[in-house]
């Protein structure tokens, strides 16, 4: 394993890939971040997604796979779908939801369109064109790195500068609206962010995949923070070291495709802390299962201490039957019993009969004083 | 209507005209408005009559049709810094990362204005703010874990932050507990007697008359506004609510067949 690592840090090409993938993460770790806690993940979606036509028509435009003709087309396109989806929400009854689904198809659809007409188009050095789909992560080069971490920069330098504008925009944008930071201009600055994150991912992940880029890192941090800067912070750490895992596990597994292995690190992590993080899904359950569980031993051995207490004897046994008829528990109660004598509060009296021990006794006027000598 | 002897200083808001409309539906319809300086005031209304929509189009939130609105005399625009907004509790996401003292502090945010962050100084008038409203020791708690009226505490808290003379607020009573509901009209009032100006959009009409000086009824257009004792009368609430009038005010002679 250390081997394994040093040989990939060691390797030049290796080493230049390990980087892009990191940089890209920290950058759409913190941009999704944004989309998260504004409700709008599946603009993440949506725009990536519409950044294919903008590619290809560069691409038929510009005549070769040159890098800056793409990556202008990718954005243009991208923010064109941004653009429209905000046109048809302020003017139309459709709800943004709805708005975004339509972008998404017209504009990947297109693009699909594009791409095919653009591969069968004689001459053209297209190959590779589909690359843009899934990413290449493989392929990066230098210069690309360069490009990525230059970007990334720019999108980190807007949020830093702009965080507490950014952060009103997010929670109350009315209210900073009222304070002079108009909401439009602060949306404008975010989406120009969001471009800038989508484009630089796209010769790592590609269009269908840079939206988890986004969007799971995000999603993992939140579960486990509870600051604006913290969770910013590890949404980045998640999604880099994402990065590197995906690139390190493409180098050592045979056909594992960088651009995907890198967003299902990511979905991993986020699904893990998803369900394990403290208020996931199984956390809670157990949580709420075991207080569930002390409530009701509680409960059987206050009915028990009250009923004995009737007899002028905090030891007096009862039967099971009689505990579980008295009211309507809706539960099991010989589980609480069994469970209650486990940790030695009450013990068998004879076939079916329970009662106190001494420390039950104990427990029992001590949890529940007032349910004890209430009559 | 005017109330004598405001004569010459120019009211604290002054809504003249103001038309809004979603769409082809009017939502506002020529509402002329006064409210002088030093008033606690009210706006009432049924359901969808457009008191939300008239604290935010005051604010330039949602786009007038057509309207002025001066604050002390001078358009909104320039003197936004003097108008503090409180919104509808639900209008916002409690889920979001952030604790109690985060959200007052962005009450400052607009005295420190672009790129600037608050500092040792914010956090302290924070603190102080917090005081206030009584929630000094939940400064920091998570605010998804704060029930409804602390919320409501947290919002005022972050209004007080700024350095306003005019205050507006949308339904601060909705859904809060009896304490906060109380708590939240001793600020309102002192902030009152300290010479500023309330406006508050109002639900419960059985409180109106011991809450505020003033009301503007609204139903679409300005059903009556000026002083409680003159205007708040099942005349006028008839008018705006129809036949579902939920109350008459007691003083109020006869209760005329409708």
């Amino acid at each position: 394993m250390l081997e394994f690592a040093a040989a990939l840090f060691s390797d030049y090409t290796a080493r230049t890939i390990l980087l892009g993938a990191a940089s890209l993460g920290v950058v759409s770790g913190v941009v999704g971040s944004y989309a998260v806690l504004r409700r709008q993940s599946l603009m993440g979606d949506v725009m990536s997604h519409a950044a294919l036509p903008g590619i290809v028509v560069a691409f038929l435009v510009a005549g070769a796979k040159e890098r800056l003709p793409i990556f202008l087309g990718a954005a243009v396109s991208a923010a064109l779908a941004a653009a429209a989806i905000g046109l048809v929400t302020s003017n139309s009854r459709i709800k943004t939801d709805s708005a975004m689904g339509i972008a998404l198809s017209v504009f990947f659809g297109l693009g699909l369109v594009l791409l095919t007409y653009a591969q069968h188009a004689p001459d053209a050095n297209q190959a590779g064109l589909d690359k843009f789909l899934f990413g290449q992560a493989e392929a990066l080069v230098e210069r690309d790195v360069a490009v990525i971490a230059l970007t990334g920069l720019f999108a980190l330098a807007v949020v830093l500068a702009f965080w507490k504008e950014l952060k009103l925009l997010c929670f109350d944008p009315d209210f900073g609206g009222t304070m002079g930071f108009s909401p439009k201009l602060l949306d404008a600055l975010v989406t120009a962010v969001m471009v800038s994150a989508i484009v630089i991912g796209l010769q790592t992940v590609g269009v269908v995949l840079m939206s988890s880029m986004l969007i799971a890192p995000a999603v993992a941090a939140r579960q486990w923070t509870s600051g604006m800067g913290r969770m910013v912070a590890a949404s980045a750490l998640v999604a880099a070291v994402s990065g590197v895992a995906g690139v390190a596990a493409s180098a050592g597994l045979e056909n594992v495709p960088t651009g995907p292995a890198v967003v299902v690190c990511a979905s991993a992590v986020a699904l893990f802390s998803v369900l394990f993080s403290p208020e996931g899904f199984f956390t809670r359950r157990l949580r709420d299962s075991r207080s569930r569980r002390e409530i009701r031993k509680d409960y059987v051995l206050g009915a028990l201490h009250r009923l004995a207490l009737e007899h002028g004897d905090p030891r007096y046994a009862h039967s099971e039957k009689l505990l579980s008829l008295g009211s309507d528990e809706g539960f099991d109660v010989r589980k609480s019993l069994s469970r209650l004598e486990d940790s030695g509060q009450v013990e068998r009296a004879g076939e079916g009969d329970w009662r106190l021990t001494p420390a039950g006794v104990r427990a029992a006027a001590r949890r529940a004083p007032s349910r004890g000598a209430g009559e | 209507m005017k109330d004598p002897g405001q004569g010459a200083a120019p009211a604290a808001l002054r809504v003249t005209d103001l038309t809004v409309a979603y769409g082809e539906k009017t939502v506002l319809w020529d509402v002329d408005l006064e409210i002088p300086r030093g008033t606690m005031a009210g706006v009432v209304g049924p359901n969808g009559a457009g008191k939300t929509t008239l604290i935010k189009s005051v604010q330039g939130l949602v786009p007038r049709v057509a309207g002025v609105v001066l604050v002390h005399g001078e358009p909104y625009e320039k003197r936004r810094r003097e108008v503090s907004y409180v919104p509808q509790r639900g209008s916002v996401d409690w889920d979001f990362p952030a604790s109690v003292i985060d959200v007052v502090k962005m009450g400052s945010y607009g005295d420190l204005g672009w790129m600037r962050r608050p500092g040792k100084r914010e956090h302290e008038r924070a603190l102080e703010a917090l005081g206030k409203v009584d929630m000094l020791p939940l400064a920091r708690r998570q605010i998804g874990q704060l029930s409804g009226g602390q919320q409501q505490r947290v919002f005022l808290a972050r209004a007080l932050m700024q350095s306003a003379s005019v205050y507006l607020l949308d339904e601060p009573f909705q859904g809060v507990d009896a304490t906060t509901e109380k708590a939240v009209v001793g600020i309102l009032k002192e902030l009152v007697s300290g010479g500023k100006t309330v406006l508050a959009v109002h639900h419960d009409l059985n409180t109106v008359s011991e809450y505020y000086e003033r009301v503007a009824i609204v139903n679409v257009g300005l059903v009556a506004s000026g002083r409680v004792e003159e205007v708040f009368n099942s005349e006028n609430l008839v008018k705006a609510y129809g036949g579902k009038t939920p109350f008459f005010p007691g003083r109020e002679t006869s209760l005329r067949a409708v």
